[in-house]
């Protein structure tokens, strides 16, 4: 097994504390062992993109970082706060901070485009007169070229569109960390270079960090900083894109072919 | 070893109710309070339920009477109609029958809503937005189901009423405040009150099943089709087993 081929590479990085950090982390369903041991760090104004094939155990180990499922042992790290054993109340103040983009999109399709974007203010109680809650959510949709669709319910955009959407409603919230699942699945080639694109230019405008699964390899060459190859439920290689093509390890240049 | 697998889904499916609806008198009380979601949800459950139960009431006084006529006028007593269909729609039709045409509209709308938020994520998503999904989804539409069910009875028997008058006018001439004052003098407090008690257990039997139905679905969009196919019957099922309880209740009270 090839473990951390290279040091990371960006000094000031390796000089700040992870904003994010898992640690020996194990996850199983049933006699299922989706993650053995795994563990990764993301650091400030940084892209790590986790690679794996389908199946890999990549959503689960995404949904145990924002305390969507519990993990069967080990650390999770998000934002200082050790999550794994807070209280309901302090886990929504971490994820006020980090932003979710779902797999599905996850739209709520009773409501309209607006509402959806309003949604995850009034719930965390983010104090905002109702101008400036428009003014957010009209930012919020000029961010990622959408201000027309403002009235629209869900059902009546395409799938590019909703992602967007979708991505609209992570960054209302100004979010330090965003952890997108998948974001370029289901989509087609063209869109799919727009989305990571759009990640891209979120990434330099708000110096957020981002976790990203994908099995896209597009996705991995163009929006990643850093590559963590989960196989069998453990990180198997990391590094950037350009080590991790040189590298000779048949499980890892299957990635690559 | 086909029964006994039957015989453990069975026990595992209402052990697994149990728990769903023991998790909602939990959460029930805990705030945050979703109120204004409560609202909405009894606008969405009972107002907009009340064209299908005011159409159905109506029809169902209307063939009641016009059924029962025949045999009343062998027996001649005819006069009693009013009275007679007064006491069989408040006391045991009107609710029963509202309550399954509840569980058809509402409960399967509840299980295909629900189950297809669970499939698209959208609960997750609205865990991740700090949203307490269970209160803001279950409580608010089981507690809705509970409240106006039993409005929607009261005013499904009224327009039935109407209609059994319409019925008895087809083919004789009886005045509306002759009608009317037949209907009143037979219905007396135990009528009306156990009939009223009872359709807040179907109206919570129906927002239960519906939410436990979607709430757990499994993936897919068949499994949300199952889940508001499955709310319908369980929730239908219920309604007369809980019917029969409280006609055992009301006896032992010594209502009837």
């Amino acid at each position: 097994m090839i473990e951390n081929i290279t040091e990371h590479t960006n000094l000031s990085t390796t000089l700040n504390q992870p904003v994010l950090s898992v640690e020996h982390l194990y996850k199983s369903f049933g006699k299922n062992k989706v993650l053995v041991d795994f563990s990764v760090e993301l650091y400030k104004a940084e892209t790590v993109v986790v690679l794996g094939k389908s199946g890999s155990g990549k959503s689960v180990l995404i949904k145990c970082i924002i305390g969507l499922l519990a993990p069967d042992s080990g650390n999770i790290t998000l934002l200082g706060k050790r999550i794994n054993d807070i209280k309901e109340d302090e886990l929504d103040k971490i994820r006020a901070k980090a932003g979710f983009l779902f797999q599905s999109n996850a739209l709520y399709d009773s409501m309209t485009v607006k509402e959806n974007l309003e949604f995850p203010l009034r719930r965390h109680w983010i104090k905002a007169s109702q101008a400036e809650v428009n003014q957010m959510v009209e930012d919020a949709l000029t961010d990622v070229g959408l201000q027309h669709t403002i009235n629209m319910m869900p059902a009546e955009l395409s799938g590019g569109m909703r992602k967007r959407i979708a991505l609209a409603r992570t960054l209302i919230l100004k979010p330090e960390i965003i952890l997108y699942d998948e974001p370029t699945t289901g989509l087609d080639p063209i869109t799919a270079r727009e989305i990571i694109e759009l990640i891209k230019s979120i990434q330099v405008k708000y110096k957020t960090s981002s976790l990203v699964i994908s099995h896209d390899m597009n996705c991995v060459k163009n929006a990643s900083n850093r590559v963590v190859i989960l196989i069998d439920g453990r990180c198997y290689a990391n590094g950037t894109y350009a080590e991790l093509l040189e590298s000779q390890d048949p499980r890892i240049k299957q990635f690559f072919e | 070893m086909s029964l006994n697998s039957n015989l453990q889904r069975f026990l595992n499916e209402t052990g697994d109710i149990s728990r769903f609806t023991g998790r909602f008198f939990k959460q029930w009380f805990k705030p945050r309070y979703e109120i204004a979601e409560f609202f909405r949800q009894c606008f969405l459950i009972g107002y907009r339920s009340l064209p299908l139960v005011g159409l159905t009431a109506f029809i169902l006084g209307l063939v009641l009477t016009m059924q029962l006529r025949p045999s009343m006028v062998d027996y001649g007593v005819e006069s009693q109609i009013p009275a007679i269909v007064a006491i069989a729609i408040v006391r045991e039709i009107g609710p029963v029958i509202i309550a399954l045409i509840f569980a058809g509209k509402i409960g399967s709308s509840i299980g295909a809503e629900l189950g297809s938020m669970k499939v698209t994520e959208q609960i997750d998503a609205m865990e991740v937005s700090g949203t307490n999904p269970f209160k803001y989804l279950v409580v608010t539409r089981v507690l809705a189901a509970t409240f106006m069910l039993p409005v929607l009875v009261m005013l499904g028997d009224a327009i039935s009423l109407y209609g059994s008058y319409l019925g008895v006018n087809i083919r004789s001439t009886t005045s509306f405040q002759l009608f009317w004052t037949q209907v009143f003098d037979i219905l007396s407090f135990s009528d009306v009150m156990p009939a009223y008690f009872k359709s807040y257990f179907f109206g919570f039997a129906v927002g239960i099943i519906g939410c436990y139905k979607g709430y757990n679905s499994s993936k897919g969009t068949e499994g949300v089709g199952r889940s508001a196919n499955s709310a319908v019957v369980v929730s239908s099922v219920m309604i007369f087993i809980l019917d029969l309880l409280a006609v055992q209740l009301t006896d032992l009270l010594g209502f009837n």
